[in-house]
């Protein structure tokens, strides 16, 4: 009796699954065949923060996969943007969402914090670069940054949008692990008049 | 009843085969690295390495810096001797600060033949690449 509740249980089980692969294909392959379709490029919201079992890169199959955290309920609590994890981490960081350590053992070391801006002035209508220590020395070391990806001295170091594209200088990080380059306010922040008044 | 298992397992099978080949790698979270220099040539599935979740409990310097990982994809040449001698993942990942290695699945998630790559950058996401040498000299005016 059990043995058979089973069985039916198991073949339910697989016409479920059948049936929505089928339809997730269905809709994926409409997508595609549909040249008008409103977005061609742009990805929906609704596949953003994919769990680890759909994002493409996890094997599904691996029971492995199935354990690891969801990043949709990590980030339910934390200071939300508009891009990369869709997550604010200075934000989240400051209003105490997070408390990551500075340390592999000591949860109780402080970071070392230096609160010097250094301001980029750009050519054309781009407001000036303001560079931040203040939000860089929260989560890295001077050495992450000096002398390697920057020369310690104000107008020292080339900086160009291309550079930055490609993964160079500010691009390193930014576009990879920190915020991206998509959210240009956030480093173009200084307006003209305000630096024309200093 | 053998018949109708089988033809029951080569739907499961055909219909988890549509599911994965329609899966797009552009939906990984951002700054998620997959690390295949040596996983895929040993049989090991690429092992899948999450910068949102241990930034969340750690800062950048402490991996960046302390534990030498330089920033660079694949370039550290992390294998697993280093790991059980304690470098790299194997300076928390050891029982102790995290769970420790013998969860091989836990790191090793990635799908088979997935190139090292940092997920969801920048550059990998541009509608238009960058072509390096096309616009690196931003005053000398591009192409368009
Ligand atoms: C600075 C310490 C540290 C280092 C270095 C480190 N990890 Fe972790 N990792 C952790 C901690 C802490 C956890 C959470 C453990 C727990 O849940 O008990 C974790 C969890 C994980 C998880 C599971 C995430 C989830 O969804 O639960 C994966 C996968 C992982 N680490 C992979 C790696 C890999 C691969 C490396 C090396 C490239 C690495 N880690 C290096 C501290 C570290
Ligand atoms: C995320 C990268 C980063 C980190 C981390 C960082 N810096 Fe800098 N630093 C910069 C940049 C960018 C400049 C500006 C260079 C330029 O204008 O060409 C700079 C400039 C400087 C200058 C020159 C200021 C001047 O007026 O000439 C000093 C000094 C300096 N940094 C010290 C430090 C110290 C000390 C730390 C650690 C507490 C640190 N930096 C951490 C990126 C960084
Ligand atoms: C991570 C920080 C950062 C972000 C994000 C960013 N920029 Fe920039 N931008 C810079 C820096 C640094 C420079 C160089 C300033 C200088 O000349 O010293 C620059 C320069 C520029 C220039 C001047 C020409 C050039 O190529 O150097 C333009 C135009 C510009 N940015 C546009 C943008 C636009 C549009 C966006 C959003 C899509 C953006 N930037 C996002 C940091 C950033
Ligand atoms: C070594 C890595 C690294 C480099 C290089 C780097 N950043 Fe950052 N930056 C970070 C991290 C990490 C944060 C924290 C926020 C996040 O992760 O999204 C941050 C935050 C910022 C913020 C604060 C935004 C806010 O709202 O508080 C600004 C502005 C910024 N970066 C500009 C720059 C500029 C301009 C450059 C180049 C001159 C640069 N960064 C180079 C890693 C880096
Ligand atoms: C728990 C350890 C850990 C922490 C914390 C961590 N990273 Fe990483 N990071 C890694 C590992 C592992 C790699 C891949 C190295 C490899 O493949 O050899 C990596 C790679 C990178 C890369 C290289 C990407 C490329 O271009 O190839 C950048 C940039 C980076 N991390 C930035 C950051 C920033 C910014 C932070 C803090 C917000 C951070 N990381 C926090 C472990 C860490
Ligand atoms: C904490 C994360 C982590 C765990 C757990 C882990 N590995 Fe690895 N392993 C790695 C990383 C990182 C690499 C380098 C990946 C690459 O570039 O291909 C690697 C590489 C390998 C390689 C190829 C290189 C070499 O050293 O021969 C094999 C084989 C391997 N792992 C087997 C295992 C087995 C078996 C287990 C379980 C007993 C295991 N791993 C557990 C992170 C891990």
């Amino acid at each position: 009796m059990t043995s058979l509740a089973k069985k039916a249980g198991f073949v339910g089980f697989i016409a479920l699954f059948v049936a929505a692969s089928m339809f997730a294909a269905m809709r994926y392959a409409e997508a595609q065949s549909n040249p008008n379709s409103f977005n061609r490029l742009l990805k929906p919201a609704s596949e953003r923060n994919a769990p680890p079992a759909t994002d493409g890169i996890h094997d599904p199959t691996s029971d492995g996969t199935a354990l690891l955290q969801t990043p949709l309920e990590a980030f339910d609590p934390l200071a939300k943007s508009n891009s990369g994890n869709y997550v604010n981490w200075n934000q989240a960081l400051d209003d105490g969402g997070i408390a990551p350590w500075y340390s592999v053992s000591n949860p109780n070391a402080a970071p070392i914090v230096l609160d010097m801006n250094i301001v980029r002035e750009v050519k054309g209508s781009m407001p000036n670069v303001v560079y931040p220590h203040k939000q860089h020395t929260e989560w890295l070391d001077c050495a992450n940054c000096h002398p390697a990806i920057f020369i310690p001295m104000k107008g020292a170091n080339q900086i160009s949008m291309a550079s930055i594209l490609l993964g160079e200088k500010c691009g390193v990080c930014h576009g990879k692990v920190a915020f991206p380059v998509s959210e240009c306010r956030r480093c173009h922040s200084q307006p003209k008049e305000a630096a024309a008044r200093q | 009843m053998q018949a109708a298992k089988i033809i029951l397992f080569t739907l499961l099978a055909a219909s988890a085969a549509t599911a994965v080949t329609y899966l797009n790698p552009a939906d990984a979270e951002y700054g998620d690295v997959v690390m295949n220099e040596f996983s895929d040539d040993a049989g090991m599935r690429p092992v899948v390495f999450p910068h949102w979740f241990h930034r969340i409990r750690f800062r950048c310097k402490v991996c960046h810096g302390d534990l030498g990982f330089a920033f660079k994809a694949g370039g550290n040449g992390i294998n697993m001797l280093k790991i059980i001698d304690g470098e790299y993942c194997g300076a928390c990942h050891d029982g102790n600060v995290a769970w420790s290695i013998e969860n091989c699945d836990l790191c090793h998630s990635g799908m088979p033949n997935t190139p090292t790559q940092v997920h969801n950058s920048t550059s990998q996401k541009l509608v238009a690449p960058v072509a390096p040498g096309s616009v690196t000299q931003p005053d000398a005016g591009s192409e368009d």
